[in-house]
């Protein structure tokens, strides 16, 4: 369904993305994982039309949708997430949601009714008239992920939704995820919380320095030693298996 | 659309609508009309400014060119008036979609657009001042016809009426408007961009269809102008008096409000008269008052008058439930 090929992206002499690919199909959960700068967040860009690449293609349902802006990709379902949230501050939290389910209901009043369900599968109901400004760090992750469910999307790109949550509060939203995907919607997930990865994604990809580093299933990946080196540096791999070796 | 969010506007109409039977005095009408011209003209800049969230600082280039318009399709061309003021509508809604695209494009805002939009205005305010076709520093006089198809009438409370129904009008566009899909997509692009375009809004599109939209109101302002005073001059129409006039209009009555650009008119220009009342002729006095309204209403009431009228209403309510 999702079909990132070759993607490269510079910025200045920076190589954020480096050759990059990754496929999702339909009704899958993908994990996107990776070290902090790695690039995950910049091929979320890629993906969703914010960010030209330097090089490489986006299909889409087997379209190249590459030179399209991010407006067109919406409204063809590609929905994404901002790991820093974006709210819009001055506008109450059922406003911030329609705008959204405006995208497929252009009658005011089959938005709202669509924005007040998405709110609810989010738990944000009795939140509807406050401004959004007034939502805790939870509350904001929950409207971001309202509000891009209220495109209705066929693929959704979550980027660190979880990020800043305490430990209950991610109990509580990783059953919405997997109701959002039973539900019929694609997800592409960047995720450090492994604990939502290995219970959520069927599949995930390692992004280090730009490039895809290792793919397949999540305890496969975080196994493999390749993976560990990127996360905690050169030669962890080895020690941790000598350290086991000698706890045994 | 509920009764609930039409009843303060239509309550304000109706009471203005009744003025010229409580006075024929033509003092208070002229008064009167010049405070309608600024309040349609602040009701352009609202739209841009307040729901869209891009701050013009030269919206006399609409007003100008809806002035302009209207007055050269008639002594040079001549058009009827009515149909001169309809052109001169849709000629100013071209100003506004060329400003915007060429602003827009190049992903101007804030201040940026501020300047780009005063450059502009000044740009016509300078042209028209030196061209001979637009009758120069001279200005243009219309020809006295007092005849209903002239658009001139020989009583000034029709024409006080005629300009309460444009008031009127944009008042209910706007309502319909930020109870729409446009006016959420305005909002959300006012608030934050990136994610209205995440959320499918075209930013471009919607600013560009703010920008034309608001510059067409904003000169129906300048051809009201024209058919009321029967003169004006490049200073009048492109002058920055009415660009200031727009925007703090709507600031003081209330930012992004439906009501707010007719009641900071009405504020603006009354305080205006009564200084001048009290403090005789001094040149700028009306000025000072209007920099210290601005003030004021910046640093204590940021939603302007109906803002904080709307703030008390909620005390209000709040303490009654208790
Ligand atoms: N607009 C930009 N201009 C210049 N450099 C950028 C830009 N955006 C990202 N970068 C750089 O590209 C690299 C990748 O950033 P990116 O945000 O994609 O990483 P990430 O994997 O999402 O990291 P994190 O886990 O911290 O969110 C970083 O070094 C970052 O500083
Ligand atoms: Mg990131």
């Amino acid at each position: 369904m999702l079909d990132v090929a070759d993607v490269s992206r510079r910025f200045g002499g920076l190589l954020a993305v480096d050759g990059a690919s990754l496929t999702v199909a339909e009704g899958e959960i993908v994990g996107l994982i990776g070290p902090n700068g790695a690039g995950k967040t910049t091929l979320f860009a890629i993906i969703s039309g914010f960010i030209a690449p330097s090089k490489g293609s986006i299909r889409f349902e087997g379209r190249d949708v590459t030179r399209e802006p991010a407006h067109l990709r919406a409204r063809q379902g590609i929905a994404r997430t901002f790991q820093v949230v974006q709210p819009f501050a001055g506008l109450t939290v059922r406003d911030n949601i329609a705008v959204g389910a405006y995208l497929r209901h252009p009658r005011r009043q089959d938005a709202i009714n669509h924005a007040e369900a998405a709110a609810r599968r989010l738990g944000l109901e009795t939140m509807l008239d406050r401004p959004a400004s007034d939502l805790t760090v939870a509350g904001r992750k929950r409207l971001e992920l309202a509000r891009a469910l209220a495109t209705e999307p066929k693929v959704l790109l979550l980027d660190e939704v979880l990020a800043g949550l305490n430990p209950s509060e991610i109990r509580d939203i990783i059953p919405v995820i997997r109701v959002i995907r039973d539900g019929g919607v694609t997800v592409l997930m960047i995720e450090h919380v492994m604990q939502a990865v290995m219970s959520l994604c069927e599949r995930v990809y390692v992004l280090a320095h730009g490039r895809v580093i290792a793919a397949g299933v999540p305890r496969d990946v975080c196994a493999d030693p390749l993976v560990i080196e990127a996360y905690l540096g050169h030669g962890a791999a080895g020690r941790i298996r000598a350290g086991e070796v000698a706890g045994a | 659309m509920t009764g609930r969010d039409l009843l303060p506007p239509a309550l304000l109409i109706g009471l203005l609508a009744l003025v010229p039977w409580a006075t024929s005095s033509n003092t208070m009408l002229n008064f009167l009309v010049t405070v309608l011209i600024v309040a349609l003209a602040a009701q352009g800049w609202n739209l841009l400014g307040g729901f869209g969230g891009q701050f013009s600082f030269g919206h006399a280039a609409f007003f100008g060119t809806g002035a302009y318009a209207t007055a050269l399709l008639q002594i040079r061309g001549g058009v009827n008036a009515w149909i001169a003021c309809l052109i001169g509508i849709a000629a100013g809604g071209v100003v506004g979609w060329v400003i915007g695209v060429l602003a827009f494009r190049a992903r101007l805002r804030g201040s940026y657009f501020a300047l780009v939009t005063l450059a502009f205005a000044e740009v016509l305010r300078i042209l028209t001042n030196a061209a001979d076709f637009t009758g120069g520093a001279a200005g243009l006089l219309l020809r006295l016809d007092v005849r209903p198809m002239n658009f001139q009438f020989a009583s000034r409370a029709v024409f006080y009426w005629i300009a309460l129904v444009c008031v009127a009008v944009v008042l209910l566009l706007t309502v319909m408007i930020e109870r729409g899909r446009f006016g959420a997509q305005l909002a959300a692009v006012r608030e934050n961009e990136e994610a209205a375009r995440a959320l499918g809004v075209d930013a471009l599109a919607v600013k560009l269809r703010a920008i034309t939209l608001s510059a067409a109101i904003t000169a129906a302002a300048g051809c009201l102008y024209t058919q009321y005073f029967l003169y004006l001059d490049a200073n009048i129409a492109y002058g920055s008096w009415i660009s200031i006039e727009a925007l703090l209009a709507a600031i003081v009555g209330g930012i992004g409000t439906v009501a707010g650009p007719v009641i900071g008119a009405l504020t603006l220009h009354g305080l205006g008269e009564l200084t001048k009342g009290f403090a005789g002729d001094i040149t700028g006095v009306d000025l000072v008052l209007f920099g210290l309204l601005l003030v004021a209403a910046i640093g204590f009431a940021p939603l302007g008058i109906v803002g904080s009228l709307r703030r008390l209403r909620v005390v209000r309510l709040s303490g009654g439930a208790r």
